[in-house]
């Protein structure tokens, strides 16, 4: 993140740098210079790494329209970045490739995301739910045999959700800890350009080699049942697992380790989760809320037109960035809104899984893996907590995705 | 209030069914919404006002 040239926030019309900096001692709360930004100037202008001049959104109301507007494109071939690493093929500047449907515009987009929406509604990923609850049993299980303490990341927040997208798409378990650190890899904003093209080379030659595969004995799974209607190439099919299998996983992972610990840092919130069940499916969009962890360098979109937005003048061209983590924490949108309040009423309208036509493809299934998986840690260790002081818990403040390196927890008795 | 959609700009979201599930369900081949309940009242009219305002795509009307 060194490589982004700007000034810090500068007075007037300088443009300002992405805010990265969290408070000391308030690993949950947003850079404090971006509640000064969307009180100041909600759409501010803001420097590019590659010196582009563009905008940053912090609230609510804007970042909703930009996130809408078919003015506004995703096409990498349009936008600029707003760090130096971009983790897709063809990197910087280049149309996105066939299949990488994340950065098409409709009608392009639309014809791939319908293949795919209907594999992830509300009532396919309910149907999941006692297999993501035997998934997360068997988890905490090796937990309570392998002793009374243990880091949360490897042990139940990775697992679950890679287990899971792996099932769902037909890639085999026995290979994650390729994906997993390949596609940490991608997302460290610190990886030089090196590491993230040989990540990405890695992990398209492994899912490459299991298309081939899925073609000649196509199983039951999504990847399977995109084989069979066989409507996309090897390669579309590729990049299609590719995001579907990084996206699977990385995200939910995050929240499920962060929210724990958001949790053991709020007992009062804490209680009141563990004291009533029907709270669950709240609590997991507060803590989207509260937490929202793509927090750096997306989403953005760039102006295919001049346009008008909230009095000023975005030029045809120019990038805009959402700061999701500003704009969650909007006052006007949620009151109070560095609080943690698991009933808080209207927390469904964080954009934490984004909004417009790219909103989250795998939302209802994140939903679903947080709401078993937190209940059923709290249930299985009353018990739990922090094994190290809270300062000491190792945060992933460079990488795009936020969350915890490592949670150290534990469930003895208290001595 | 009677419901309208739009199938076209619906992204699949699915923000409506889970809001509103008395009054919404998406398709189970393209995730589209589909709608159950096209005059609703009482409490899942209030549930389909709240979903007309998460809908991501602007894909859902009221009309009275
Ligand atoms: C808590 C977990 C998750 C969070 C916070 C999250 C967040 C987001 C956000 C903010 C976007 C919009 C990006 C943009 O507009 O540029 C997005 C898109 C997407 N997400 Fe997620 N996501 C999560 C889980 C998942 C899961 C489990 C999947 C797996 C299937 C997934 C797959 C995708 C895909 C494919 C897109 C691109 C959709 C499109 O462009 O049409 N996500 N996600
Ligand atoms: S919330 Fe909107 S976009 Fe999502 S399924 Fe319903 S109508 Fe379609």
């Amino acid at each position: 993140m060194a490589r982004n040239p700007a000034r810090t926030t500068g007075a007037g019309s300088e443009p300002v740098a992405l805010p990265t900096g969290r408070a000391p001692g308030c690993p949950f709360d947003p850079p404090p210079e971006l509640d000064r930004l969307r009180t100041a100037e909600p759409l501010t202008r803001m420097a590019y790494f590659d010196g582009h001049v563009g905008w940053l959104v912090t609230n609510h109301a804007t970042a909703r329209a930009v996130l809408a507007d078919p003015r506004f494109s995703n096409r990498p071939d349009v936008k600029h970045t707003v760090f130096a690493t971009v983790p897709r093929p063809g990197g910087a500047r280049q149309p996105a490739a066939p299949g990488w449907f994340i950065n098409m515009d409709p009608p392009d987009h639309t014809r791939y995301r319908r293949m795919l929406t209907g594999r992830f509604t509300v009532h396919r990923m309910r149907r999941l739910e006692p297999r993501i609850a035997a998934i997360t049993a068997d988890r905490l299980d090796a937990m309570e045999r392998a002793g009374t303490s243990t880091d949360l990341v490897s042990a139940f927040a990775l697992p679950i959700p890679s287990l899971v997208i792996c099932e769902l798409l037909g890639v085999p378990y026995s290979d994650h800890t390729l994906f997993e650190e390949q596609s940490s890899v991608m997302v460290d904003l610190e990886s030089t350009e090196q590491q993230t093209m040989a990540a990405l080379g890695t992990l398209t030659d492994y899912l490459a080699g299991l298309v081939r595969r899925t073609r000649t004995a196509p199983g039951d799974d999504l990847l399977g049942g995109l084989v069979a209607e066989g409507e996309l190439s090897d390669e579309e099919l590729t990049n299609i697992a590719l995001i579907l299998l990084v996206a699977g996983h990385e995200t939910t992972a995050n929240m499920l380790a962060l929210g724990t610990f958001a949790l053991l840092r709020h007992p009062r919130q804490l209680a009141a989760f563990r004291a009533d069940d029907a709270l669950a499916a709240n609590a997991v969009e507060e803590l989207l809320r509260y937490l929202s962890i793509l927090h750096l360098g997306a989403p953005t979109r760039a102006a295919l037109e001049d346009v008008e937005l909230d009095g000023r003048l975005v030029r045809k061209g120019e990038t805009v960035m959402v700061s999701l983590p500003a704009v969650n924490r909007d006052p006007d949108m949620f009151p109070d809104s560095a609080d943690l309040r698991l009933d808080r009423t209207g927390a469904r309208r964080h954009l934490a899984f984004g909004h417009g036509v790219h909103q989250c493809l795998g939302q209802q299934l994140a939903r679903v893996e947080m709401r078993i998986a937190y209940r059923a840690l709290f249930e299985r260790f009353p018990g739990l907590r922090l094994a190290v002081p809270a300062a000491e818990v190792p945060l992933r403040e460079t990488s795009a995705v936020y969350g915890v390196r490592r949670l150290p927890v534990t469930w003895a008795a208290p001595s | 209030m009677r419901i309208g959609t739009d199938r076209e700009a619906c992204a699949g979201a699915g923000m409506c069914a889970l809001t509103a599930p008395a009054v919404f369900t998406q398709d189970d081949d393209d995730g589209r919404v589909v709608v159950l309940e096209r005059e609703p009242d009482g409490e899942d009219a209030e549930a389909a006002r709240a979903a007309v305002r998460l809908c991501p795509s602007r894909a859902i009307t009221l009309s009275d």
